[in-house]
């Protein structure tokens, strides 16, 4: 590792210095006020004062259980959703992609070009409710499943739709990532020993591909999570998850302890998510020292 | 890779090739079908760019106009929060690429205490929803009276967000770095000053560019964070949201449609000079 710097041990903490000391300041510190704010009680009016006020997470688990199931619900079928949609292209671009794969890679990035905003409410005008997906779901007899009332936006599904698409780049890269990394010989040697395609596919493709798999599952499951912007834009208030709780609750109602004790709940869920994940599928894979 | 897999197929009885020919056009199609469904949104925000809507809400085509494009600051606010997302996505970019660059050095270069808690530290930001960071930020501010909300802790928070992007950019490059080159001049009398203004820079000064344009594109496009954080100035994004719940006019779908073009063109640029860099190089 060290070549030539080894008589110099100070230049690696010079070099870490600014950037270390800012990401503490505003990203490590502002978490311990966070934990802080969350254990207070009082309002804005009259302020707040510290009193180890654990009844605000109580009370936020209490009052808000279907927000935050639903976001986990909502975040879990869209990042299912997005694996399915993302792996077999991931599997085309990285197998048969030749030397086209970069363009291809430009296309799957290219939604994080356009504003996110814009993205959702470009959303918003697909499914309207006289667009052509209503319209072709009503001739399906699909709408009565899928929307409410002859309508999709204001549903779950609509709230789905948009967290899959926004998040699908996250998923579809790892994946082309693992997937482009693996030795095609393998693949053909399992052929080769009269394995057919399919179990092929299952026992030696998918589990080389899995760091891929658990890397996009993350990215996309972990910001699907907290999010609000499709709910607000592409839902209603039914559909609202604990994103939108968290946000109104900051700036519109200025309730900053029960708050700020939302965003750790929802912090600590992803925690056991992450955990959980970890312990399904080998810590190895997580941090990627597998691959 | 491929002629194998061609010469393997051929040794095959025709029906079996058949038959993955059948399965190989399957998946041409659906990814075909993929990328239309990936690209619809933004087909669509292009589209009703040049659109006169009959009302107040931009949802359903009415006649083409390049009026918008003519126009595009004629919405009240839309002109200053463009100006000022830029400005910020400048800054941002500029100083995070900057504090990241360093960081990932010291990360691949030097093996010393704290090198995986520093990984840790970068890690964290990138796997912490977006929200909690806004509202962490916004808790910070407002206990501490060293920052005024605005232009500030929109600056502060997007450099905050956009080091960890950095660092993960310049560290994928400078890992695949063929250190000899760096010897060599040090064995031709090179001091190490010099040696990373000759050598090292250059080398990885397209993943400093990468590093650049990736902070630019996420800082013009965060909403969460500058939304807790901004106070009473408004950014693009707080601009969109903002008209969003009366009806976005369709200048919101102009500047969407024109950040659209400058990034991807960006993007080609970027994948294009890095192209003819490893060309040059092979040549030499």
């Amino acid at each position: 590792m060290n070549v030539f710097h080894r008589h110099q041990n100070a230049t690696p903490y010079l070099l870490l210095l600014p950037g270390v000391l800012f990401l503490s300041v505003f990203f490590v510190v502002p978490l311990g006020f966070l934990a802080y704010q969350s254990l207070e009680s009082g309002n804005i009016d009259f302020g707040y004062a510290f009193t180890w006020q654990w009844s605000n997470y109580w009370d936020a688990i209490h009052n808000y259980r279907d927000e935050f199931i639903r976001s986990i619900e909502y975040a879990g079928i869209a990042t299912v959703l997005a694996l399915v949609f993302s792996y077999p292209v991931a599997y085309w671009i990285a197998f048969r992609g030749g030397r086209w794969k970069n363009l291809l890679l430009l296309f799957i990035v290219a939604p994080f070009f356009v504003t996110y905003l814009i993205r959702t409410l470009a959303w918003e005008t697909i499914l309207s409710d006289n667009g052509f997906v209503v319209r072709t779901l009503g001739n399906l007899h699909l709408l009565g499943i899928l929307g409410q009332n002859g309508r999709i936006l204001s549903t779950g599904t609509a709230v789905v739709a948009g967290i899959t698409y926004n998040f699908l780049p996250f998923m579809a890269l790892p994946l082309y990532v693992s997937l482009e990394q693996i030795d095609a010989r393998l693949i053909e040697a399992a052929e080769d020993l009269y394995a057919s395609k399919w179990h092929a596919f299952w026992r030696v493709t998918f589990p080389l591909s899995l760091p891929g798999v658990v890397a996009g599952t993350l990215l996309t499951f972990i910001p699907a999570a907290g999010d609000f912007i499709n709910a607000q834009l592409l839902g209603g208030p039914q559909n609202h998850m604990i994103g939108n709780v968290i946000q109104s609750k900051f700036l519109e109602l200025t309730d900053y302890p029960a708050a700020a004790a939302m965003s750790f709940i929802l912090m600590a869920g992803i925690l056991v998510f992450v955990f959980l994940y970890a312990r399904l599928v080998g810590t190895e894979q997580l941090t990627g020292t597998a691959g | 890779m491929t002629s194998i897999a061609v010469e393997h197929h051929e040794r095959r009885k025709p029906l079996m090739a058949t038959w993955s020919f059948v399965k190989r056009h399957v998946l041409t199609v659906y990814s075909i079908l993929f990328f239309a469904y990936l690209l619809l949104p933004i087909a669509i925000v292009i589209v009703f760019s040049f659109n006169n809507p009959p009302g107040k809400f931009n949802y359903t085509w009415n006649s083409f106009t390049w009026d918008n494009w003519r126009y595009w600051n004629g919405v009240p606010g839309i002109q200053s929060a463009v100006v000022l997302s830029l400005e910020i996505a400048l800054i941002a970019s500029l100083i995070a690429t900057a504090l990241g660059t360093l960081i990932a050095l010291a990360l691949v270069r030097y093996s010393f205490r704290g090198r995986a808690s520093t990984n840790i530290l970068i890690f964290l930001p990138l796997s912490t929803p977006e929200i909690v960071l806004g509202a962490s930020l916004l808790t910070l501010f407002l206990h501490t009276t060293f920052v005024t909300f605005g232009f500030e802790t929109i600056l502060i928070a997007h450099i905050m967000f956009c080091i960890s992007f950095a660092v993960v950019t310049v560290k994928a490059r400078l890992v695949g770095f063929d250190r000899h080159l760096e010897e060599a001049a040090m064995d031709l009398g090179a001091n190490e000053w010099t040696t990373f203004q000759k050598v090292t820079l250059p080398l990885i000064a397209p993943a400093i560019l990468a590093a650049l344009l990736l902070c630019f594109a996420i800082s013009i496009d965060d909403f969460v964070v500058t939304y807790f954080n901004s106070g009473s100035d408004v950014t693009f994004p707080l601009f969109v949201w903002g008209a969003a719940r009366i009806g976005a006019p369709p200048q919101v779908n102009v500047i969407g449609t024109a950040i659209f073009v400058i990034a991807l063109t960006a993007m080609l640029v970027n994948v294009l000079v890095q192209m003819r860099r490893s060309k040059r190089a092979a040549a030499e």
